[in-house]
């Protein structure tokens, strides 16, 4: 790790101006990623702005229903809210998916979102990579995919967003408020994350002097019915090969809305429009599930290692939409 | 070291009972102090700089950037590194030259053999200035085409060479043709990934010099190989090196042979004349520490009609490096197992430009009663008879690969006691026939087997005038237990309470033994302990008869004859003493290798649960059978077996190290990736000992440390193919190959 100078703030003021007068500062939260990352060599950053201090560790109930959710809750404590609980079930479930107890009492919501691709190849650092050095090539690329992108992959990089978090958040609208010296904007979810295109290396809309402050899920009625499903490669503690996140109501045997986004299949939480198209209005049945599937999956493309994932991603689909029918939001 | 012993209940015999480690407190309170935690003043940190090719030469080295790093010492390289002698080639008959994991003179040589040998090594005041450095240390390098892709490879394969202790083959018959004549037959492929060491305790070294003395604080499985081995990379005397290894975090086999982390950390103690530590990064282990290779494996079983077997063939490619490597005898099972008029079994490896192989977590037969375990029960369910029966009609009278006697075979008794236990009769024979819900269900059964052996330790024992008892004896403690054992067993031959009895180990000052390996170490040492005990006893009893004491306490006896104690001493640790050591185990070992077929078994039964959507696979409830001659302590046996069962199921179900085929690069070295099974992938495991005594065995026990995860995959894979009819004979055995 390279030695780094350390600074720790107390209000939210402090800490933009401290990210922009430092061009190479990282703001530190739980650290359960970015540390990792800097004694890997892959993140070194000469200042750490501690924000642990901030006051934006709030949970607090909007009018529309909603949830407001300060950037430094930590995982653990989202996840057991009541609110989060009994309206967004998949949101408090795919948290309870990701990581560890030990790490989802550390890590932050800010920090949950900014959390880095587990690409093997991006962690090693003598193996070129486009994003930690632009233009150096992708050696996931023929390499070992089992973790990679099926959908939104580029030539230039095939690596997933690894949370489990954002994907229930994605589904449910969530958008994100950021601070900088320059003022407060709002970033929908759906747009936070970019696509790798041939600019893997800039992962977010997120500014460089900008810090995430809040985490805003707009009340969504069809959540309380909801469930994350994720398949991975051991019971615990393993990043998903396909997670989905999903929430359906039925009336009358048909599907009156829905909510689908899946996980661990591209390089960022991914919203199945297509999918919540095909099923809206349509008999909520096996075969409409599989019509869903299809959908979400028409432009999904393997790099080898990873070609299961397409079926795996439209089984796993199909079964947590047939378990939601059948068995509600229980975990 | 010393350890004060808990109070058992007096008066009884204790071995046989279920003691509590004597180290427990120690090490559940944090005072058990670590290779890596010996407080020294002045101590430096030392840390790798890792090759990033796997074959080729260094053509420059730039360590500017890394010296100018604040609290750097050193940075040493082939350039600047001090006097390091060679290692001496592999000899069958010295032992002493298993030590040697590779025979790379590491930071004296340019050439690089593997992607991750070492190429580099900074030390500093301290350990994040030494990581910061390593990171800066600029290498250039000539590449030369490499070997790293097993599968491209795999046809370049040569004959394996045998030896006395590793055979590489057998033929009995002509098992080609009778195979070819069998009405009933399977010819099967089984893949298996390169494995690593994963101990909890990365392997550490804490090194002082002091003039031509060394010391060294090791986490090793070998203190005597380890001795002697830095004596001769440094040039000094035997006599002029101190191993200590107090408590050793895990060996697994990882730490059996020396690796670069315990050479370069005395090198560096050397360099800067001061006390140096190393932990390896956990990364660094997989760089610097051999372990299992890919391996592939073709078993083919002819029976008849009634499903006797007709012909057994077995034939193994595995990969050895162009350094040197200690190959796995992957066809050691089929030797064994079952009776067949005809067998074949041969081994092939190819040099490939890896790290060499190393023992890995029952090496031989871990793999290789997977291929075997699973063939037969392919080759039941083609007979049509439940995979049970089929293996106790073809249960062998005699060893099939030679004939010998058996010294105890049990298998049948543990087959039958686990199908009791476990509920084998519901088990409904058609694949797929099994279901709960949207799970698919399956049973299993495979066989544990791993060979019983013994090697030489030397050891002291004294008895006091107050009734203490003290135990000496260099063996390891790698956390299973071993000291508790071994003062269970001087309590009972010398008839004094356990509490009585210290037992000092883990200090190569203590008379010398024989690595704690090949599940060789509490026989062994038993050996040597209960002779000493006996000649005690002797000396007691004639001290008795002199003095007018017989059938007072051995206390009463030694304050009459005046004495404050007694201590009788097997075995010797003088040159002459050595030599005489090796000549009488030579010579046992050989006699007892021509008598007896002696080994440790098991019946592992497993339901496992696939869910139909997504091809997840749950190992739902495990019954293990063992027939491992006598149980010196239930405790730390069942969970030693528990333990190695949990290690079959990681085998099974997750571990694969990601070799680039590419480029030979590691790409999964961590905790994160390299997928041990976690806490919620074990279900509950119940293990039984059948506890019969092996007559031809000290005490009549035989190792337990490896068969436990024998038979694992094999069980698992046979209970996958019963749930959903599908044949996965590729490990690691995940979600994608059920889909």
């Amino acid at each position: 790790m390279k030695s780094f100078s350390y600074v720790a703030v107390s209000d939210v003021e402090d800490a933009v101006r401290a990210i922009a007068a430092e061009p190479n500062a990282k703001f530190l939260g739980g650290g359960t990623n970015l540390v990792d990352l800097m004694r890997e060599n892959v993140e070194r950053p000469d200042v750490l702005v501690d924000i642990t201090r901030l006051p934006l560790n709030g949970i607090e109930e909007l009018p529309d229903s909603g949830i407001r959710i300060g950037a430094l809750v930590r995982n653990s404590e989202l996840a057991a809210h009541p609110v989060i609980r009994t309206r967004y079930p998949m949101l408090s479930q795919a948290i309870l998916h990701g990581a560890s107890a030990q790490l989802r009492n550390m890590a932050t919501v800010g920090g949950n979102l900014m959390q880095r691709t587990r690409c093997l190849y991006f962690y090693d650092s003598a193996s070129p990579c486009n994003k930690r050095e632009q233009g150096s090539g992708c050696t996931a690329i023929g390499g070992f995919t089992r973790g990679h992108a099926i959908l939104g992959a580029s030539e230039h990089c095939i690596a997933t967003h690894p949370s489990d978090m954002a994907v229930a958040l994605v589904a449910l609208d969530a958008v994100v408020e950021v601070r900088s010296e320059h003022g407060t904007r709002r970033i929908p979810l759906a747009d936070f994350h970019r696509l790798p295109g041939s600019t893997p290396h800039i992962e977010t809309e997120l500014a460089p002097d900008e810090l995430i402050t809040a985490v805003e899920v707009p009340g969504v009625p069809v959540a309380a019915m909801s469930r994350y499903r994720k398949v991975r490669d051991r019971a615990s503690y393993a990043f998903a090969l396909v997670s989905v996140a999903a929430a359906m109501e039925v009336r009358d045997g048909r599907v009156s809305a829905v909510r689908l986004a899946l996980g661990g299949v591209a390089p960022k939480p991914w919203r199945a429009h297509e999918a919540e198209e095909a099923l809206l209005g349509a008999p909520a049945t096996e075969e409409s599930f599989g019509r869903a599937a299809d959908a979400a999956l028409a432009s999904a493309v393997g790099q080898g290692d990873n070609d299961f994932k397409i079926d795996l991603a439209r089984r796993t689909l199909v079964a947590t939409l047939r378990r939601l029918l059948t068995e509600g939001s229980a975990a | 070291m010393t350890e004060t012993l808990p109070r058992a209940g007096a008066g009884d015999p204790v071995v046989g009972r279920p003691i509590d480690r004597v180290d427990g407190p120690a090490k559940t309170t944090g005072a058990a102090v670590y290779s890596a935690e010996v407080a020294y003043p002045d101590l430096a940190y030392a840390t790798l700089v890792p090759a990033t090719i796997s074959r080729g030469r260094i053509t420059s080295i730039d360590t500017a950037a890394a010296t100018a790093v604040r609290g750097v010492i050193t940075v040493l390289t082939h350039e600047n590194a001090p006097e390091l002698k060679p290692p001496q080639p592999f000899n069958p008959f010295n032992f002493a030259t298993f030590a040697a994991g590779t025979q790379v003179n590491y930071l004296k040589t340019d050439e690089i053999f593997w992607d991750g040998q070492p190429v580099a090594l900074v030390v500093a005041e301290t350990l994040e200035a030494a990581h910061e450095a390593a990171a800066l240390v600029r290498v250039a390098y000539e590449e030369r085409p490499s070997a790293v892709d097993f599968a491209a490879e795999e046809g370049n394969a040569q004959p394996q060479k045998a030896n006395m202790v590793l055979p590489s083959g057998a033929k009995k018959g002509d098992a080609e043709a009778a195979f070819a004549a069998s009405p009933v037959k399977v010819d099967l492929r089984f893949t298996t990934p390169p494995h690593n060491h994963n101990a909890i305790e990365p392997h550490a070294t804490t090194a002082v010099w002091d003039g031509n003395r060394l010391t060294v604080h090791d986490s090793t499985q070998s203190i005597d190989w380890l001795r002697t081995h830095l004596a001769l990379r440094f040039d000094v005397q035997p006599a002029n090196v101190r191993v200590v290894s107090t408590y050793v975090g895990g060996g697994f086999g990882g730490k059996s042979v020396v690796w670069a982390g315990t050479i370069l950390t005395a090198l560096a103690a050397r360099a800067i004349d001061r006390p140096v530590r190393m932990m390896l990064t956990r990364e660094a282990v997989y760089h610097t520490v051999g372990a299992r290779g890919a391996a592939t494996q073709r078993v083919a079983l002819g029976a008849g009609e009634d499903g006797r077997l007709t012909s057994l063939i077995h034939t193994t490619v595995a990969r050895t490096s162009r350094v040197g490597g200690l190959p796995e005898t992957l066809t050691s099972p089929s030797r064994h197992l079952y009776a067949t008029p005809t067998m074949l079994l041969q081994q092939h490896l190819v040099e490939m430009d890896l790290i060499p192989p190393s023992p890995m977590r029952t090496p031989s037969e871990g793999i290789g009663s997977f291929a075997l375990e699973s063939a037969i029960d392919e080759l039941a369910y083609q007979v049509g008879m439940d995979p049970i029966r089929f293996r106790m009609l073809n249960e062998p009278a005699t060893n099939p690969v030679d004939g010998k006697a058996f010294s105890r075979r049990w298998l049948p008794e543990a087959y039958a006691l686990g199908a009791e236990q476990f509920g084998w009769s519901e088990r409904t024979p058609e694949p797929g026939s099994m279901r709960d819900g949207r799970w698919l269900v399956g049973m299993g059964v495979a066989t544990a087997f791993h060979p019983a052996q013994q090697m030489a330790a030397n050891v002291t024992v004294r008895l006091s005038v107050d009734g203490s008892v003290v135990v000496r004896c260099a063996f390891q403690e790698i956390g299973v237990g071993a000291a508790t054992v071994q003062a269970q067993i001087a309590a009972d031959a010398l008839g004094v309470p356990f509490e009585n009895v210290r037992v000092e180990y883990g200090d190569s000052d203590l008379p010398s033994s024989a690595a704690a390996i090949g599940s060789v170490q509490t026989a062994t040492v038993a050996n040597s302990l209960l002779e000493g005990c006996e000649k005690l006893k002797k000396r007691l009893r004639s001290l008795a008869r002199r003095h007018g004491t017989t059938g007072q306490s051995h206390g009463e006896t030694l304050a009459r004859a005046g004495l404050p104690s007694l201590e009788v001493a097997i075995g010797s640790d003088t040159r002459v003493g050595k030599v005489t050591g090796q000549v009488k185990f030579f010579t046992r070992f050989l006699r007892e290798q021509r008598r007896w077929m002696k080994a440790a078994y098991g019946a592992h039964f497993c339901e496992v649960r696939i869910d139909q959507d997504t091809g997840e696979v749950r190992v739902a409830r495990w019954t293990g059978v063992f027939d491992f001659g006598r149980v010196i302590n239930t405790k730390t046996a069942t969970s030693q077996l528990r333990g190695g069962i949990i290690a079959g199921i990681g085998m099974a179900l997750g571990e694969e190290t990601l070799v680039d085929p590419r480029n030979g690069r590691i790409m999964n070295p961590s905790l994160a990736e390299y997928h041990l099974p976690v806490q919620a992938d074990i279900p509950q495991i119940e293990v039984m000992c059948l506890d019969e005594p092996d007559p031809t065995m000290p005490l009549g026990l035989t190792g337990i440390g490896e068969v436990g995860p024998t038979g694992v995959a094999a069980a698992i894979a046979n209970a996958v193919h019963h749930a959903t009819g599908k044949r996965i004979r590729d490990l690691p055995l995940t979600l994608d190959k059920l889909l």
